[in-house]
């Protein structure tokens, strides 16, 4: 199968990624070269397989809901390329 | 010998016999990444007067007999991906070249309270997503047993750092291979703990269901001793086991006999170069000279574990890196047009090509439409690889083989080829893939005297067996002794 410009366009756009003209030649090029060695995969026989995600049988962890300690707002905000009274701050969506 | 040639055991003995204090231990450390680390590379930050401080009270604490750990007073470095309070954790990346933690992980947690002193964040292939440390938006790490060669990657600053006597011990991460083939082509121990060992929190996630993060040390009996230190549960790491884990201290014991060694044959075939096959065959002599038993097995999934460690680690990291949009910390891009302009450009300027390409196949595999053939395809061959190792194990206690297929290369020999690159972590990411731990250890030099790293994969949470073959391998051979010669 060979992936096109348009694909790259396309998941660039989905994964919030602008790619120069040059760049999705690029990636382009190593994307085909990867998908040719992923190939191989398609051959393995795995009718019988269930799926596995995570090799622990991980169960979800419950605790009582109650007031614990954590980060203090200044903290939360101490990283903040912008922020005003208090909030995070962006760009006018609407 | 110089201070930074012992390792921690001989430290910590030093240091409670008041044959040395902290404060002059630390500061000869700083002195030596003073002299060593602008040629090598291997910090990205470096904390003296934090550093210096911490000895200080560390000192105090030890006097009055409050700290009592084998770390106290230990120097070590952290990977730049694990978060440090009040010091920058930029995971070797422009997108979090400003980022500065509120808290630290877990591990660095635990080591500041066995008295560990910290020198500084160590390099690394941006967001951990490389086998060569070239990647890293700061600098490149030279491998120090010959500066024209990458120290591997992506825990490359951790390991060349042990190596080069710029720290006792370090941290590092690995996804795919990331501490075991730095430690391989350094020459030093680097263990990649059974997956849940250690708390990932405070880790930079790249592929959640295979990270984990590990000790690089200059022998086994300190890999055990960071190992004691760091392992065990944390309620804030879901995935975290709640197993009490043993004193791997007490594995440390100097016999093999009867044991049952694995070597796949499909790890010692052509691919691999000959002077690492002939090292590892002679691996298995020494073994098999100490009344252990060699056992031929296959593990007939290798033609396939690279796609499915790629399509699940990249699946992943897509998911992972779709937390990067300017808003809340790291790079933000100025001047956008509108929202969709804001998120797009700060992504586009904020992240290097690698970690560009590999959210870009990630979010190709998890798309629709593709998603059963590759997504699910990949975790169906996981159970399958998963499958074969338990079978494996079924027929030794323990597996043995290279952790690469080559040794260290030209900077610059591989960065255009990235999918060769992908290629080479064949023996490295089924551990992952497997959730098992393996450690890699020095186990030769090559003709260009690079070293050779002999890799020991172990049941899940069987760390123990690991520790006793890889310290009864080195208290019978002399490879853990090796040392680049850096001419200062």
């Amino acid at each position: 199968m060979q992936i096109t410009i348009q694909d790259i366009e396309q998941i660039a756009l989905t994964a919030q990624l602008e790619l120069t003209a040059e760049e999705k030649e690029r990636q382009l090029e190593k994307f085909n070269k990867l998908f040719q060695d992923v190939e191989v995969l398609a051959q393995v026989d795995t009718s019988e397989i269930e799926p596995l995600a995570h090799v622990q049988s991980i169960k979800n962890v419950l605790r009582e809901d109650l007031l614990q300690e954590s980060l203090s707002q200044e903290k939360v905000l101490q990283n903040a390329p912008d922020q005003e009274e208090g909030m995070f701050k962006v760009p006018k969506i609407i | 010998m110089q201070l930074h040639e012992y390792t921690i055991s001989e430290l910590s003995s030093l240091i409670s016999k008041k044959e040395i204090s902290i404060l002059e231990l630390t500061q000869h450390m700083l002195g030596r990444i003073e002299k060593l680390d602008s040629e090598l590379g291997c910090y990205i930050s470096i904390v003296e007067d934090q550093a210096m401080e911490q000895a200080a009270k560390v000192q105090k604490m030890l006097d009055k007999g409050i700290l009592t750990s084998p770390l106290t007073g230990i120097p070590m470095g952290i990977k730049d991906n694990i978060c440090t309070e009040g010091i920058l954790t930029s995971c070797g990346s422009k997108m979090l070249s400003n980022f500065v933690p509120p808290y630290n992980a877990h591990v660095v947690k635990k080591l500041y309270n066995s008295g560990s002193v910290l020198l500084g964040k160590l390099n690394m292939d941006e967001y951990a997503m490389g086998s060569s440390t070239e990647s890293s938006y700061f600098k490149k790490t030279r491998n120090p047993w010959d500066t024209e060669r990458v120290p591997g990657g992506s825990s490359g600053g951790s390991a060349a750092a042990v190596v080069a006597g710029e720290a006792i011990y370090s941290l590092g991460s690995d996804t795919g291979g990331s501490i075991r083939q730095p430690a391989s082509f350094c020459g030093c121990v680097g263990l990649k703990p059974t997956y849940g060992l250690i708390s990932r929190f405070g880790l930079v996630s790249y592929a959640s269901s295979l990270d984990q993060i590990g000790p690089l040390t200059k022998t086994v009996t300190d890999c055990a001793l960071v190992l004691n230190a760091i392992a065990g549960h944390d309620p804030m790491d879901l995935t975290s086991s709640r197993r009490i884990h043993p004193d791997y201290t007490k594995a440390l014991i100097n016999d093999v006999k009867g044991m049952k060694i694995g070597l796949p044959r499909e790890f010692i075939d052509d691919s691999v170069e000959k002077n690492i096959r002939d090292a590892i065959l002679n691996a298995v002599k020494v073994f098999t000279d100490l009344g252990a038993e060699c056992v031929e097995i296959s593990i007939p999934v290798m033609e396939y574990v690279v796609p499915t460690y790629y399509i699940i680690a990249l699946a992943e990291a897509s998911s992972n890196l779709a937390r990067y949009d300017g808003v809340k910390f790291g790079y933000r891009a100025s001047n956008p047009k509108d929202i969709l302009d804001f998120c797009k450009r700060t992504r586009s300027e904020g992240f290097g090509t690698e970690v560009k390409r590999r959210i870009l196949l990630g979010t190709y595999v998890l798309s629709s439409g593709y998603y059963d053939a590759y997504y699910k395809k990949a975790l169906k061959a996981r159970a399958i690889i998963t499958r074969e190792f338990n079978k494996a194990f079924e027929q030794c206690d323990i597996i043995i083989g290279p952790v690469s297929p080559t040794t260290a290369y030209k900077i610059g020999e591989k960065i255009n080829d990235p999918i060769q690159m992908y290629m080479e972590d064949i023996f490295t990411v089924p551990v992952n893939i497997a959730g098992l731990p393996a450690m890699s250890i020095p186990c030769g030099l090559d003709n260009n005297s690079l070293p050779i790293g002999l890799q020991l994969l172990g049941k899940r949470f069987d760390e123990q067996t690991i520790i006793k073959t890889a310290y009864t391998f080195e208290q019978n051979t002399e490879f853990h002794n090796l040392r680049p010669n850096l001419n200062v």
